[in-house]
């Protein structure tokens, strides 16, 4: 598959090593270039400069024969909108965008676009963990 | 009208000022605290401190009560968001968003934002009538009808000049509107001549610009 990322942050950047290693053809989109050390020596897909929130910089990035998009920076509203987009400008089959307020990303889900929000999973999982830890210490105590 | 304007900068604060002044009900929407005293100060109390981007801070100003939204702050992507969230969620019923790259026009139109105002191309074509050899200025857009009201100024030297309009060859898809004689209007018949100094707005298709240009022989002759 050939997959554009936007945003090298922690999550973009372990994305696109995971992809990568997978045999995908991976660019991956970041304003800062520093960023891009995140990737580590091993990865071999496209690091490119820009500003995400760009047609030329999407395009440059090949997102016109892309199979997927991933919005990963750490802004919902630039993720909102680039993946909007890749969706509706450029067609690409597979878009997500990466939002941390669940209200957006309940919004942006409503009006069908693929979305992904660590803040509720991240808070669930921990509720699981906390539940589970202390049913467990309650059995103990009894 | 109850109108929510997101972005207290420049932009938003002298529209609110100019649409208090008229009457309409404004709030004002800015995450920046200073900016939100300063604004009070000068307008009183309509500027809300918070997140126009938050469905939270929509709820607080009414925005189910509000008629048009206008998102001015800096950045296309929160202006963007800010008119989806009052659309989908409030059904705010009119959207107007500020594009600061004009490529973003597209987009945003495509989203389904009534109204785009894209400041870069307002100051450029701004510039242009001021600098530029009288060529067509463009006055007005109407996308949806596939349609420009623009302006040209007859120069001594033009080919239109001391010549009535229907001998010029206006294309068919141009209709001269009015000439601006001496800070006057003639709405003009084909009968009526051109002037040097006449500023001639017309209706036409864009593709016929150019057509309009040769007929009007506006171009290329410095002011």
């Amino acid at each position: 598959m050939q997959i554009v990322i936007l945003g090298c942050g922690r999550v973009g950047s372990t994305l696109a090593r995971m992809l990568d290693a997978e045999g995908h053809d991976v660019t991956i989109v970041d304003q800062n270039a520093d960023q891009f050390k995140r990737l580590g020596p091993g990865f071999r897909g496209t690091a490119l400069i820009g500003n995400g929130i760009d047609e030329d910089t999407l395009r440059r990035a090949g997102i016109e024969q892309a199979d997927a998009f991933a919005a990963t920076t750490n802004g919902d509203n630039t993720n909102i909108m680039t993946a909007q987009m890749a969706k509706h400008l450029f067609h690409v089959p597979t878009v997500i965008a990466r939002l941390y307020d669940p209200i957006r990303e309940e919004t942006y889900r409503v009006l069908g676009l693929e979305t992904f929000c660590p803040t509720t999973l991240g808070a669930s999982v921990l509720k699981e963990k906390l539940n589970k830890a202390g049913a467990s210490a309650a059995r103990a105590r009894r | 009208m109850y109108i929510i304007v997101a972005g207290g900068g420049k932009v938003g604060y002298f529209l609110s000022k100019s649409l208090v002044a008229e009457g309409h009900e404004v709030l004002i929407i800015e995450k920046n605290a200073k900016k939100c005293l300063a604004i009070a100060d000068d307008l009183g109390s309509i500027v809300m401190r918070g997140d126009a981007c938050e469905a939270a801070t929509l709820e607080e100003t009414g925005a189910a009560r509000a008629d048009v939204i206008v998102a001015v702050t800096g950045d296309d992507e929160d202006n963007l968001v800010i008119c989806q969230m009052a659309k989908v969620k409030y059904h705010v019923p009119r959207t107007i968003a500020r594009i600061n790259n004009p490529r973003n026009e597209k987009i945003f139109k495509l989203l389904g934002i009534d109204v785009t105002v894209s400041t870069t191309e307002l100051i450029l074509a701004h510039i242009q009538q001021e600098i530029s050899a009288p060529d067509l200025i463009h006055l007005l857009r109407l996308r949806h009808a596939d349609l420009e009201i623009v302006e040209a100024r007859i120069t001594p030297d033009a080919r239109a000049a001391h010549r009535p309009l229907r001998d010029l060859g206006i294309p068919s898809t141009c209709a001269i509107s009015a000439i601006i004689r001496n800070g006057k209007v003639v709405i003009p018949s084909g009968e009526t001549c051109l002037e040097p100094e006449d500023e001639v707005i017309a209706a036409c298709a864009p593709a016929s610009e150019d057509a309009l240009r040769e007929a009007l022989g506006t171009r290329d002759v410095p002011r």
